[in-house]
């Protein structure tokens, strides 16, 4: 069932570096990190000074709160842009070139070698997060006051969980076509309804956004929404969306 | 002008009941909607041999590969491969084959060692095994002084080299190799077909090709196919041999087109030719019934119709020969835009 899957992880987290994709999704996650508590900090001072003498500006001062929410939202957006960018080629990409069925004529599954790459992309948005997190958690000890690290942490994995839905959903795409823009379509169409859906009472607790209050009261340590149901719901997406990529794959012809 | 001949001498299965079979085919068929890409193939590959599947472009030499090492999946039929049945994802049916691709393509970002390391390993290999491997099959394929360089950088005849050393790196129990010196230099093409040639006897290697002269040089036995269907399966030998007919091939000088196609169709017109073929190089191939009246009458047409000649004799049928014969020059209607042969079309 899994044949090979040690030996094309390791490749596929080789390429990962090699192509700088580790690198600089990475370094994109950091600078994400660094700028969201800077940004809650100094946006009421910039505010005033872009505002001058002409009209007043009252805005609270920022707490570490802010900063938290900053982070989550900068994620969610540039993190959820670039989890598509990651998954979009991932299959795709490897069926037009001919590298997948010069690999598949080996003795690697093809569960195998799907759960490689969705297990590369996890590492690969797994290590950004986790380095933003750590820049963000330090900036906010600097410009405001120190969060627990183990509720940051926590908050940082819920963050990851979402993340990852955005890119296994694309990598059904990915799967079920030959095309990487179809996929990076599909992913970002689940991305908007998804967001939309989210808003709903009673249905955003089952979707991956439902994960933000969570997280954001793990964070801060301050009581807030169960993040169990949500955590279940994500997983559990993952996997379905892992188990109709490799139900597809199986049967196609490359 | 596909000659008559309905099939092989003898069936697939009775040429070789007393072989070991690496490779069993029955009824094997492929269909695209109501295109026929393969028509019920029949053929058996006997172990350790060195089996030449020929055909023009769109002939169903690629599908038949494609559905024997699983990358697709049959319309109809059923086959085996070292004993173990085709299908789509089958890891037991690829730890006995190799395969190369008829355009190789790989990581760019990886170097050609360790392509052949993570092959290797896919496959079993380890350790001090894998290194002695890997190193013997950069040697062999002339391919270690650059094994060191990122595949991106190769050109398209080290890809073919690589692509090569890839598919026989375990030395697997059957090989099938897709036009494998297609992107190869005259020296490069020479040593593929030394290496083809060093694996009779060890390994059964299916060569997909369409360069005639190659197959009758490594190859001990073939399959002509056209859309789709097995018109011949023998032995070289024995397929040249069964073909053996009188033969006179008349080399004209350049420049002549029109004056070679007048001689053409002149001498088609004679009651001692059974038939006249102009190959790709331009030669004009006259099979006869009668060889004594038939070089007298041709040599006559040649100075009638005032035709230069850099060469006229009588020869042996050579394997291009038996191919023009059993598969014959498509016409222009006949091929697409590609150059390909237009498959036929399923009865509806």
């Amino acid at each position: 069932m899994m044949a090979g899957l040690g030996t094309f992880l390791r490749k596929e987290l080789l390429e990962q570096w090699r192509t700088l994709r580790l690198p600089v999704v990475a370094m994109i996650f950091l600078l994400v990190g660094l700028s969201s508590p800077l940004l809650a900090r100094f946006t009421p001072d910039i505010l005033e000074a872009v505002a001058g003498d002409q009209f007043q500006v009252v805005l609270p001062t920022p707490t570490a709160a802010d900063a938290v929410d900053q982070l989550a939202k900068n994620l969610g957006q540039f993190g959820g842009l670039i989890a598509v960018l990651l998954a979009m080629g991932s299959v795709a990409t490897e069926k037009e070139r001919g590298t997948a069925a010069l690999f598949l004529t080996k003795p690697l599954s093809r569960a195998a070698f799907l759960t490689a790459k969705l297990l590369a992309i996890g590492l690969t948005l797994g290590v950004s997060v986790a380095i933003a997190t750590a820049g963000a958690w330090f900036y906010t000890l600097v410009l405001f006051e120190p969060l627990a690290l183990p509720g940051v942490a926590a908050g940082g994995v819920l963050q990851w969980l979402t993340l990852m839905a955005w890119a296994s959903i694309t990598f059904v795409g990915s799967t079920l076509t030959r095309s990487s823009l179809a996929a990076a379509g599909l992913g970002i169409v689940a991305f908007i309804v998804v967001g939309i859906l989210g808003v709903l009472p009673n249905v955003g607790t089952f979707l991956p956004t439902g994960l933000g209050g969570p997280g954001r009261a793990l964070a801060l340590g301050v009581p807030g929404p169960d993040p169990i149901v949500p955590t279940v719901a994500t997983i559990v997406l993952i996997g379905a969306t892992g188990l109709v990529a490799w139900l597809a794959f199986r049967r196609q012809e490359l | 002008m596909t000659a008559a001949v309905s099939a092989p001498s003898a069936t697939p299965a009775e040429a070789v009941v007393h072989e070991e079979v690496a490779i069993r085919a029955r009824g094997l068929a492929k269909r695209f909607g109501p295109i026929v890409a393969l028509d019920g193939l029949d053929l058996d590959v006997p172990a350790g041999s060195i089996f030449g599947l020929l055909g023009p472009n769109g002939a169903g030499k690629t599908t038949t590969i494609r559905i024997l090492t699983g990358l697709a999946r049959p319309s109809a039929g059923t086959a085996t491969v070292a004993g173990v049945e085709v299908g789509l994802d089958r890891p037991e049916l690829r730890r006995r084959l190799g395969y190369l691709d008829q355009d190789p393509r790989f990581y760019p970002w990886m170097r050609g060692r360790e392509l052949l390391e993570l092959v290797g390993r896919l496959v079993g290999l380890e350790g001090a095994d894998l290194r002695e491997r890997v190193s013997s099959m950069l040697e062999r394929t002339g391919l270690a002084d650059v094994a060191g360089r990122r595949i991106g950088g190769y050109s398209g005849g080290m890809r073919q080299r690589l692509g090569i050393a890839q598919a026989l790196l375990d030395r697997p129990a059957v090989v099938f190799l897709d036009e494998p010196v297609s992107s190869l230099d005259p020296e490069g093409r020479r040593d593929v077909l030394e290496l083809i040639e060093g694996l009779r006897g060890e390994t059964t290697v299916v060569v997909s090709t369409h360069v005639l002269s190659d197959v009758e040089r490594v190859c001990d036995r073939v399959a002509i196919l056209d859309r789709g269907q097995l018109v011949a399966e023998a032995p070289l030998d024995r397929l040249l041999a069964e073909h053996l007919r009188p033969l006179y091939r008349l080399v004209p000088e350049p420049g002549q087109r029109e004056a070679v196609a007048g001689f053409v169709e002149r001498v088609r017109g004679s009651p001692w030719v059974t038939d006249i073929v102009t190959a790709s190089d331009g030669d004009v191939r006259v099979t006869v019934r009668d060889p004594a009246v038939a070089g007298a009458a041709l040599l006559a047409m040649v100075v009638d119709q005032d035709l230069r000649l850099a060469a006229f004799e009588r020869v042996r049928p050579t394997l291009e020969d038996v191919f023009l014969e059993l598969v014959g020059t498509p016409s222009a209607d006949e091929l697409d835009g590609r150059g390909y042969v237009r498959p036929r079309e399923a009865h509806r």
